[in-house]
């Protein structure tokens, strides 16, 4: 299934002017299929996330914008020129490196000033670019050491400043922050961020964390086994999510067989977990009698021994587990079918249910989404790293570098 | 107290660990140093026995410059040359055992190393088999009357391969490469190869991401290369005198001459002394000019 992009979410982002477009982009390697049918478009000044799982094709999709790589069929236009088959050093796009790949023998300032140096600027608008980028990425301190003498964070910082100071109509990252411990990570995330804003270029950001891509991200393209699964804005992946993998792979859901029973203006009648209730949505691929599946997430839900409000949508079930999770209380009920249900409630002091406890585990209207493909065998709450809808999801991919 | 024992054992690891290592450097390296320098400094009273005596005469030095002038040219120049072949043959060998090779990787290390298994000497006497007069490149040179040609290029004189500087090169070449191979291969793949990737991206042809990252991140390797392959090479006799000729002596075959021969030992020690000199100060400047830096990064 190819997915191709939802230009009208986004209507700001439509009317920039696009400076790469993958167009109906597949790459394999011998007999494996790394990329197929990719088909989307990333817009000027946009931050846009390419994620999935190991092998999910982001890498190769980045190595082919870079220029590593070349399409098997498709093309890839920069700026509306075809740049499929453009060595490296004659695209205008750079790319930080995973593990920074920083040129050893040269200190700080020198690699920063490669770039410039091998288009042959001259000496002094070189010197301007290399100094302002050592004040972007705050290292003027650090000019003449060498890599090795600089921490993680620091080694991070120079690989970009070493990619921006070229001005690249896009920088591809790769994975850039996965060599970096958790606080630093999060610090670098919001500082990516802000030289993004500060230099305005298109940032095409490849990871595996989804955390990191919602954080970070105007959009997002979810791949899994070489497709595209969906591209949107975090809250519209989040949100809305296109299909199971989707719903799965970005945060917890729990999702549940439903079978359609039926369609009425707005809304689609559907039978999940022994209830009859009503999805509102009716653009649902699905006819009468076809099976979906229904996907609510852990913190839509209410978790109640007595109904506070009649207008949401209730199964009943029973508490099997109880955890403190600190800010929230995750609540694991089993429903009168044998499915589970996770739900996260905030941590009140009083008057939550324990386990062993009937209660109504409700959510209001538009916290259900109706998903066209059907529920597989799947546990009900599928955390962020499982990738267990397709089999092919955990195949290496012989030119991903991951770690 | 017992702190304070434990740490004075402490102190003592360290000399007790290099301890063997000194006593075998002092017995066998500066004992015979010691020993060599005062038969350099002798007299050799009587021109038909071996013996010498300790007359502190500075003048064997001079003396042995003087008289082998030559043959240190010829050695320096020789090893000078096979060195810079064994650069021209083993960097790109090594370039592409290191990044092209695949899965044959560890076959051509193997197949490098190979003819090392069979000794120096023996390998040194095939060539001079297979370069002979009656040998077969000869002659498939002359079946294919190619021996002017071969003659006008230089790769032989007079219609022969032996006894010329160039076989004698050759012999040297082909002795050492191996030692030019494997510390450039060594260096060459500890080079991330992302480290090129970065260079293409950073608008590098591939010639140019060689010359600015590859090239420099493997001088070290040439630099091991070049001091593992020029010093043996300078000092050998063996190719001089199974390839060469008396016009084509080395100073190797000039000490072992004095010393067996004319068992003139002041002179072969004085010479030996000369050699060694000269050799120290080659690789302390050749350090300078391309070693320090690349070796502290």
């Amino acid at each position: 299934m190819t997915v191709s992009e939802k230009d009208n979410a986004t209507p700001s982002l439509s009317q920039r002017r696009a400076v790469i477009e993958i167009d109906n982009v597949s790459k394999v390697f011998g007999d494996y299929v790394a990329v197929e049918h990719a088909n989307f478009t990333i817009h000027e000044g946009e931050f846009f996330s390419m994620l999935g799982p190991s092998g999910c094709g982001k890498t190769t999709t980045l190595r082919m914008i870079a220029g590593f790589e070349t399409p098997t069929t498709g093309a890839i236009r920069l700026e509306g020129s075809d740049v499929s088959r453009v060595p490296p050093h004659k695209r205008d796009v750079n790319t930080v490196f995973q593990q920074y790949a920083l040129f050893p023998h040269m200190t700080v300032w020198d690699n920063i000033a490669y770039g410039p140096r091998a288009k042959k600027l001259d000496k002094a608008e070189t010197a301007r670019r290399v100094d302002e980028m050592l004040e972007v990425v705050r290292l003027g301190d650090f000019a003449k050491r060498k890599p090795t003498q600089l921490s993680g964070g620091q080694q991070q910082r120079v690989a970009l400043a070493r990619a921006l100071v070229n001005y690249p109509k896009a920088l591809l990252l790769d994975e850039p922050l996965g060599a970096l411990d958790l606080k630093l990570r999060q610090g670098m995330q919001l500082e990516l961020k802000r030289i993004q804003r500060e230099v305005g270029i298109t940032f095409i950001f490849v990871t595996h964390d989804q955390e990191e891509a919602l954080t970070m991200s105007d959009r997002i393209a979810v791949m899994n086994a070489g497709r595209v699964e969906q591209i949107g804005t975090p809250r519209e992946i989040y949100d809305r999510p296109s299909n199971v993998f989707v719903a799965g792979f970005i945060g917890q859901a729990n999702l549940w067989p439903a079978t359609v029973k039926g369609h009425k203006p707005n809304a689609t009648t559907v039978e999940v977990a022994g209830r009859t209730l009503d999805v509102s949505q009716d653009d649902s691929a699905l006819g009468v009698g076809d099976s979906g599946t229904f996907m609510v997430r852990p913190e839509r839900m209410y978790v109640e021994q007595q109904l506070s409000d009649e207008s949401r949508w209730t199964v009943v079930g029973t508490v099997a587990e109880m955890v403190f999770q600190g800010p929230v209380v995750r609540y694991e009920l089993v429903l009168p079918d044998g499915a589970h249900a996770v739900a996260h409630v905030p941590a009140r002091r009083e008057g939550l249910p324990v386990p062993g406890d009937t209660v109504h585990a409700s959510w209001a209207d538009d916290a259900g989404v109706l998903l066209a493909d059907p529920h597989n065998a799947s546990p009900a709450t599928s955390s962020n790293t499982s990738s267990n809808t397709s089999p092919t999801a955990t195949e290496p991919e012989p030119k991903e570098t991951e770690q | 107290m017992a702190g304070e024992s434990s740490l004075r054992k402490g102190r003592k690891a360290p000399y007790a660990l290099i301890g063997p290592g000194m006593l075998w450097l002092i017995l066998f390296f500066l004992v015979p140093m010691w020993t060599l320098l005062r038969i350099a400094l002798s007299e050799k009273p009587n021109a038909f026995l071996p013996d010498y005596e300790l007359t502190w005469r500075w003048a064997n030095f001079s003396d042995a410059i003087s008289r082998f002038q030559p043959e240190l040219i010829r050695s320096f120049t020789y090893a000078g040359v096979a060195t810079i072949l064994c650069i021209l043959i083993g960097y790109p060998l090594a370039y592409f055992v290191a990044f092209k090779a695949g899965r044959f990787r560890a076959l051509l290390l193997g197949l490098i190393m190979v003819p090392f298994f069979t000794s120096f000497l023996i390998r040194t006497i095939a060539w001079q088999t297979i370069l002979g007069q009656d040998g077969p490149a000869l002659g498939v040179l002359k079946a294919l009357s190619l021996v002017s040609v071969t003659d006008a290029i230089g790769l032989t004189s007079n219609g022969a391969f032996l006894n010329t500087p160039q076989a004698v090169i050759g012999g040297l070449t082909y002795n050492f490469v191996a030692f030019m191979i494997l510390p450039i291969y060594v260096s060459l793949e500890k080079i991330d190869p992302r480290l090129m990737e970065a260079a293409r991206d950073l608008y590098s042809t591939p010639a140019a991401a060689f010359r600015k990252v590859v090239l420099p991140l493997s001088l070290p390797g040439v630099f091991a290369g070049t001091l593992l392959t020029f010093i043996p090479a300078a000092g050998d006799y063996i190719n001089a005198e199974l390839l060469g000729n008396v016009k084509t002596g080395m100073i190797g075959s000039q000490i072992s001459k004095l010393f067996l021969k004319e068992s003139n030992y002041p002179e072969a020690a004085a010479l030996s002394f000369i050699f060694m000199a000269i050799i120290t100060v080659g690789v302390l400047v050749y350090a300078k000019i391309l070693g320090t830096e690349e070796l502290s990064a």
